[in-house]
Parts: structure tokens; C-alpha cells; sequence
């Protein structure tokens, strides 16, 4: 009997995400500060401001970060910003190249002048460190094996002196050692997305001032897509996850209620 | 055609992995044996690809200069594998001993400058307002609560639960975003077999 309890909180679970998408409902979504600041800072930049977005995260975050990503690109190439991508995850680099490419394609953006993707390198907070002096230290060509100062984007950008903001889309500990070491070595400004299971730990960082704007997690990248004025995936999204959360609250509430009963029974 | 197949495929995989939550069976078994393969396979071509060959191999000797530096991290690196031949396997400690080295050196100058003393002075704030007020309360509760060299009774013993009811508050609000990051998962697969697979919806 408990067996197949569990098996219809399960379903009940799928339904409640299946159905709103069906059904196509659309809602509205409120933008929280902290992603309004994210977006502010990018909004400040002037036109042709290098930014650096760090992709480190792998395809088990996708469903999170690759809309908060794409919802960024399109920020920054409204703004007419140029683009560096580089990754402290291996396969941030073909998942940040899917996503560069298809917003290129939309705008035509070009390779080498309006965008780049530097590509991987291990070391962590090493090369967040090193890359404060000199990138060429620790990426001298991109991730196709080109010489950086072939690339004419990068002639002129050699540190974060250089680079208008630093964006860290984050499914792991990278968040950190960008907030550890950016604002206060560098000064540097930073913007840091992330999935929900992360964004908690980042909140210490935007309150002291070593992030300028925080995106979290499907809600924070839904947000943002309407502040580019681009509802997508993470939109679309949004009431499952209000349905399913709605759902899991009346099962907190039940389990609680047959738990005093049961108490009051014994 | 290959993304057809590529899609058909990965759908078949969550269908599978789904099944687990029906009972354990075949299915779920083989698409788990499958990904922890893959993975391995994986892990053997990420090290090779992304950091011997091109950090390593590929810069050893470029433009016909022979980089000679580079032989004192192979020189480490080729200590690590001494962990499979007993007799050696102490060597291996000279490699781990550099890489921990530098990770405690980097660890706390990070620790330190990028996180202990800016959130000091982000909690030495004026208590101007609500949030103020609440940020030096918690942090200060928090902090007797942690506190083991006095006895919690007293006035104390309010304080510290003043602090275990603010980390409950805490464990809370993680708890509540771990749901909404699982939840999206979810959604994330569901509109990709919806929308990739099914073409029910755009």
C-alpha cells in the first residue's frame, strides 16, 4: 500500500507539469532585484564592452542555465556588446558553442570580431587568478586551437581591466572563486547565475557587494527572458513549476495532518 | 537523420530511467550500465583530450623549441601512477603533497580576503533598518549557538536557540530552492519529450 502511495505522488507530479504545458497557460512573471541589478549592470555597459561568460555547468543542468544563457546573449548583443566565452567545465564549451551559434545566426554576429569562445582550461581558481594578469596565460588560442591574437576581438583585451563584466553561469563551486577572487583582487565587476540548488550559497556574495546581480536558478533565467523582452523556454516553464510546487505544499500539508492524527491516536 | 536518431534515442534513455520510479527492472538497469560506462569513457577522454594533449604533449615542443619546464609537471604527473605499484606507491605523496600545497596556498588567501573579511564588513552594518537589524541578530546567534566554551543555559541557552531557529530558517530556504532545481529538471525533460519527441507542443 505505501508502494504505490509513493507511485501516485509521482504521477500526480508528472501530471501537474505535463497539463500546464498542454494546455499552453501563460502567467506573468514578477522580476525580483536581484536579476533586475544583474540586468542593470549589463544594460550600463557601452556599446563594443568586451564581457567574459564563463559557462561551467554540463548538459544535467541544461534545462536551469542554457535559457538563463540565451537569454544573456541576446542582452548583450541588443547592447551590442562583444562576447568571450570560455568554461571551467569541459562541456561548457560545446553547450556555450550551441548556444553562441544560434543567436549568431539570428543576428549575424561574427566569429573573431563580435564573439569568441576561448574554450577550457583546468586549474579552477588558478586561472580565474592568472587570468587577472595576462589571459594569454592561460588561454593562448581558442577553443579550435587559434592563435587569441589572431582574433581581433581579442587584440586589445589582455585582463579584466579589459572586459566590462564577468558573467559565471554556475552548477558548482566555480560561483565562489569568481566572488572570491574577481571583486575583491581585481575589482572587477561579476554577475553570477546558477541553478536553484546553488543560488543559497551565492546570496552572501550580492549583499556584500562581490556580485552585482544574481540570476537563480529556471525562475531567475524566466525573468530574465522577459526583461530582454524574449519569453522562451524558461516562460513557458514557469507554471509547472508553480503547479508542482503547489502540489508538493497540499502533500506537506497532508503528510503533517496524518502525522498528528496518527500522534493522537497512539 | 542522425538527430532523429539521436532524439529517439535520448527519449528512450528518460523513458528508461523513468521506469525506475514504477519498480527496478531491465530497462532502468541498462540504461544505468550504460551511463556509468559512458562516463567512464568519457572521463578517460576528457583527461586525454582537454588536458594531456593539449597542455602537455602538444606544447612540448613547439616551433621546434622544446619547452623543458614541461617535464616537471610529466615528471609529477608520471609519480602519480606509482599508486598502482605498491612497492612505490610513495612517490605518489610527492605529487599530492605539491597539489595540496597549492590548493592550501590558493585556498586561503581565497578564504581570507574573498570571503572572511568581506563578509565581516558586510555584517557590520547600521542599524538603520529591519534587515539590518536581522542580519547582526542572526549572525550573532548564529555565532553563540556555535559557541562550546560556556554552558548554553541562561540567557544564553535563548540566544543559541534564537541561532538554531535562524538556521533552521536557512536549511528552509535550501531546501525550498533543492525542490525548485529538481522540479525544473523535470520540466526540462518533460518539454524536451514533449516538444523534441512528440512535437506536441513548439
Amino acid at each position: 500500500m505505501r508502494g504505490l502511495e509513493r507511485r501516485i505522488i509521482y504521477l500526480l507530479i508528472a501530471l501537474s507539469v505535463i497539463i500546464p504545458f498542454l494546455f499552453k497557460i501563460k502567467t506573468k512573471v514578477e522580476i525580483s532585484p536581484p536579476v533586475m541589478s544583474a540586468y542593470n549592470t549589463i544594460e550600463s555597459l557601452k556599446e563594443g564592452t568586451p564581457v567574459l561568460i564563463s559557462i561551467d555547468y554540463d548538459p544535467a543542468s541544461m534545462p536551469e542555465l542554457q535559457p538563463m544563457l540565451l537569454a544573456i546573449l541576446r542582452h548583450c548583443v541588443k547592447k551590442k556588446l562583444k562576447i568571450i566565452l570560455m568554461a571551467h567545465w569541459p562541456l561548457g564549451v560545446p553547450l556555450g558553442q550551441e548556444a553562441i551559434e544560434k543567436i549568431a545566426k539570428e543576428y549575424g554576429l561574427k566569429y573573431g570580431e563580435d564573439y569568441v569562445n576561448l574554450g577550457y582550461r583546468p586549474g579552477g581558481a588558478g586561472v580565474i587568478i592568472s587570468m587577472g594578469r595576462e589571459i594569454r596565460d592561460i588561454f593562448d588560442c581558442d577553443f579550435k586551437g587559434t592563435p587569441v591574437d589572431s582574433l581581433p576581438l581579442m587584440r586589445n583585451v589582455h585582463n579584466y581591466d579589459d572586459i566590462g563584466v564577468v558573467i559565471g553561469l554556475e552548477a558548482g563551486s566555480v560561483g565562489d572563486w569568481w566572488a572570491q577572487n574577481l571583486g575583491p583582487r581585481f575589482g572587477a565587476k561579476l554577475i553570477l547565475g546558477s541553478t536553484a540548488v546553488v543560488t543559497p550559497d551565492l546570496y552572501p556574495y550580492l549583499a556584500s557587494g562581490q556580485c552585482q546581480g544574481l540570476i537563480g536558478g529556471l525562475r531567475g533565467a524566466a525573468e530574465y527572458e522577459n526583461l530582454v523582452g524574449h519569453p522562451s523556454v524558461a516562460t513557458i516553464g514557469m507554471i509547472p513549476q508553480s503547479a508542482a510546487h503547489a502540489l508538493i505544499i497540499i502533500f506537506i500539508i497532508i503528510g503533517n495532518i496524518i502525522y498528528i492524527l496518527q500522534r493522537r491516536r497512539k | 537523420m542522425m538527430e532523429t536518431l539521436g532524439v529517439w534515442l535520448a527519449a528512450g534513455f528518460t523513458l528508461c530511467i523513468f521506469s525506475f520510479l514504477y519498480k527496478d527492472n531491465p530497462f532502468y538497469k541498462l540504461a544505468e550500465h550504460i551511463y556509468v560506462g559512458a562516463s567512464a569513457a568519457y572521463m578517460v577522454i576528457f583527461v586525454w583530450s582537454f588536458d594531456v594533449k593539449p597542455m602537455l604533449i602538444d606544447r612540448f615542443i613547439v616551433n621546434g623549441k622544446v619547452n623543458w619546464s614541461l617535464l616537471f609537471p610529466a615528471f609529477f604527473s608520471a609519480l602519480m601512477l606509482c599508486r598502482f605499484i605498491p612497492r612505490i606507491a610513495w612517490l605518489s605523496r610527492w605529487a599530492i603533497a605539491f597539489t595540496v600545497g597549492i590548493g592550501a596556498g590558493i585556498g586561503f588567501t581565497m578564504g581570507l580576503h574573498g570571503y572572511i573579511l568581506p563578509q565581516l564588513k558586510a555584517t557590520m552594518v547600521p542599524l538603520v533598518n529591519v534587515n539590518n537589524i536581522i542580519i547582526v541578530i542572526g549572525v550573532l546567534s548564529v555565532l553563540m549557538y556555535f559557541y562550546f566554551s560556556i554552558e548554553h543555559k541562561g540567557p544564553v541557552k535563548y540566544v543559541s536557540r534564537l541561532g538554531r531557529i535562524f538556521i533552521m530558517i536557512a536549511f528552509g530556504a535550501s531546501f525550498g530552492y533543492t525542490v525548485m532545481a529538481r522540479i525544473s529538471l523535470l520540466i526540462g525533460r518533460i518539454h524536451f519529450l514533449l516538444s523534441d519527441w512528440l512535437r506536441i507542443i513548439k
